[in-house]
């Protein structure tokens, strides 16, 4: 038997592989596909402190292996999720992180707060890094004075895990990590979508209502992967890496950038068993490289 | 998740084609209106699966039809699948059809382009009911008009051309047998026809079912991103549809 179990910040995951915010609802769509207690853990839907009604339609681009989506981060607000949703998810046997947005900081102070008293919820992922909706959101993520602000209030106000997500559309990822680090980040998660954009030719139209749009897919893993590499470098909290993970091999190329765990976002939506075969893969390399614990990966990369 | 097998790949014109898929398993039990996620293989630039409504099914010969129009690279590539290739879908997914239930009534099918595909299905299990069904099928020319045949066996069929190059010339809209009483509409195809379509039945003051659709990441209301607008806000058309009722539509 192989030792799946990662450190993650403050609390223990019991295998690295988590769902990505947005890309697998509440869990409860992926049940009939996923024995969620396998998961090491999952992200819910972005959950900002009011009801939002996302964007206006189109907000999905197919583009070459990827996808570009501008949601807008439609959700009901947190006190529906709290009414409502939780009570439905809160037995899941995974660790369930709720990733908050907001659009001043005082959004993410009220909803975090209002989080911090969910028993079966043990940490949240601050997404600073949404680039799809006009006010916060990744405008937070992009400079290392407003990232900083935003984690430090949440900091004050939230005991439990704090997992900050990172928006990629930087010039230095690095020192945005640094930043938030410093303010008491228990983990980092990278990266979020790019900022890309689609048009049809024939109708001179952009594909989005919003003209552009984050990306996501394998087109991404080049990019994120370096990212991950550069972040784990840089900081000392544990690192979640993803972008375009799609099976086992990518999931491990991760870790091996330095990631202690990993999230799969849009391949859930190709194949919606995917978490599970990954984890199965993860296994498989341990046991065909005769290593017992799959913390031997992280940062494994030999140079 | 379902691995299918090509039985038969049939070339209807230049536009397109029927698949029909049969496994080793028997098929689940599916309703009329509902779709299926169809993965693309072999091509980066069909990444995501394609939603396809269903046409047919044949219980009897275990047998999925998928009628689908060529519009783009990955209905391109489905069309060029041969026999005994296999077909991953996810199936069957989103709502149906809403079946009444008092025979002998007179419904109306309108379908424009390949939004017939559903209304095949959907006459065999209304014909099944005693529902008396009259299908209005549409199109740009005689090439749009698809499957006459196969509806003929559940129903009446009359058809309209822009061209004139079958049944009444002009849309769907116009066509005499609107003149006929009806006790539900049931349409699928073009949005402008629908909404037509829609108009019609609001004015007659009769029910009505419309089939939207939209691009679809995943299909099984994980993504978000196939919203349409409705009384209750923003609602996904893979799980809260692809049927509708006009009166949750801000048609």
């Amino acid at each position: 038997m192989v030792d799946l179990r990662v450190k993650l910040g403050r609390m223990e995951l019991k295998n690295p592989v988590m769902t990505a915010s947005g890309t697998f609802g509440y869990g409860t769509e992926y049940k009939d596909y996923v024995d969620l207690s396998r998961i090491g853990g999952i992200v819910v839907k972005g959950t900002t402190l009011r009801d939002r009604q996302g964007n206006a339609y189109p907000r999905m681009a197919e583009t070459p292996s990827g996808m570009l989506n501008a949601v807008g981060l439609q959700n009901k607000g947190v006190d529906y999720f709290i009414d409502s949703i939780y009570p439905t998810i809160k037995n899941y046997d995974t660790s369930i992180f709720v990733n908050v947005s907001g659009s001043t900081i005082d959004d993410y102070i009220i909803t975090a707060e209002k989080l911090n008293d969910l028993d079966k919820i043990p940490g949240i992922e601050l997404n600073i890094s949404c680039p799809n909706v006009k006010e916060g959101g990744m405008a937070f993520g992009t400079s290392c004075l407003s990232a900083s602000q935003v984690v430090k209030a949440v900091r004050s106000v939230y005991k439990k895990e704090l997992m900050v997500k990172l928006s990629p559309n930087v010039t230095d990822i690095s020192e945005i990590a640094l930043a938030v680090e410093a303010e008491g980040a228990d983990s980092i998660s990278l990266i979020n979508t790019l900022l890309g954009m689609a048009i049809n030719a024939e109708k001179r139209k952009p594909l989005l209502s919003t003209i552009t749009g984050g990306l996501s897919g394998p087109a991404v893993k080049p990019i994120a992967l370096r990212m991950v590499w550069q972040v784990a470098n840089a900081v000392k909290v544990p690192v979640v890496g993803m972008g375009g993970i799609m099976n086992a091999t990518d999931a491990i190329e991760f870790m091996l950038a330095g990631a202690s765990a990993i999230q799969i976002g849009t391949a859930n939506f190709i194949d919606p068993f995917v978490s599970e075969k990954v984890l199965v893969g993860i296994e498989d390399y341990l046991i065909r490289h005769k290593l017992s614990s799959v913390n031997e990966l992280i940062g494994a990369l030999e140079i | 998740m379902l691995d299918l097998v090509v039985k038969d790949n049939l070339k209807l014109n230049d536009q397109y084609f029927l698949l029909i898929l049969s496994g080793n398993k028997a098929l689940p039990n599916m309703l009329p209106g509902q779709f299926v996620e169809v993965r693309v293989d072999n091509t980066p630039n069909a990444f995501l699966r394609r939603p396809i409504s269903i046409n047919f099914i044949d219980y009897q010969r275990n047998e999925l039809w998928l009628l689908i129009q060529i519009v783009g690279e990955g209905t391109r590539k489905l069309s060029e699948i041969k026999s005994n290739d296999i077909l991953n879908l996810l199936l069957p997914l989103g709502n149906s059809f809403t079946i009444p239930n008092r025979h002998n009534i007179n419904v109306l099918l309108v379908g424009g382009g390949v939004g017939i595909a559903p209304l095949l299905y959907l006459g065999y299990k209304l014909q099944e009911k005693g529902v008396n069904c009259h299908f209005l099928l549409g199109g740009r020319s005689k090439d749009n008009l698809l499957q006459l045949k196969q509806f003929s066996e559940y129903g009446k069929v009359y058809t309209t051309t822009e061209d004139g190059t079958h049944g009444e010339k002009g849309f769907v809209t116009n066509h005499s047998v609107l003149s006929t009483k009806f006790d539900f509409i049931y349409t699928c195809g073009p949005t402008l026809m629908m909404k037509a379509v829609a108009n019609f039945a609001k004015q007659n003051n009769i029910e009505c079912e419309v089939s939207l659709e939209n691009t679809m990441a995943c299909g099984f209301g994980a993504c978000l991103c196939c919203v349409t607008d409705s009384i209750d806000g923003h609602v996904c058309v893979c799980t809260e549809g692809p049927v509708f009722n006009i009166s949750k539509l801000k048609w």
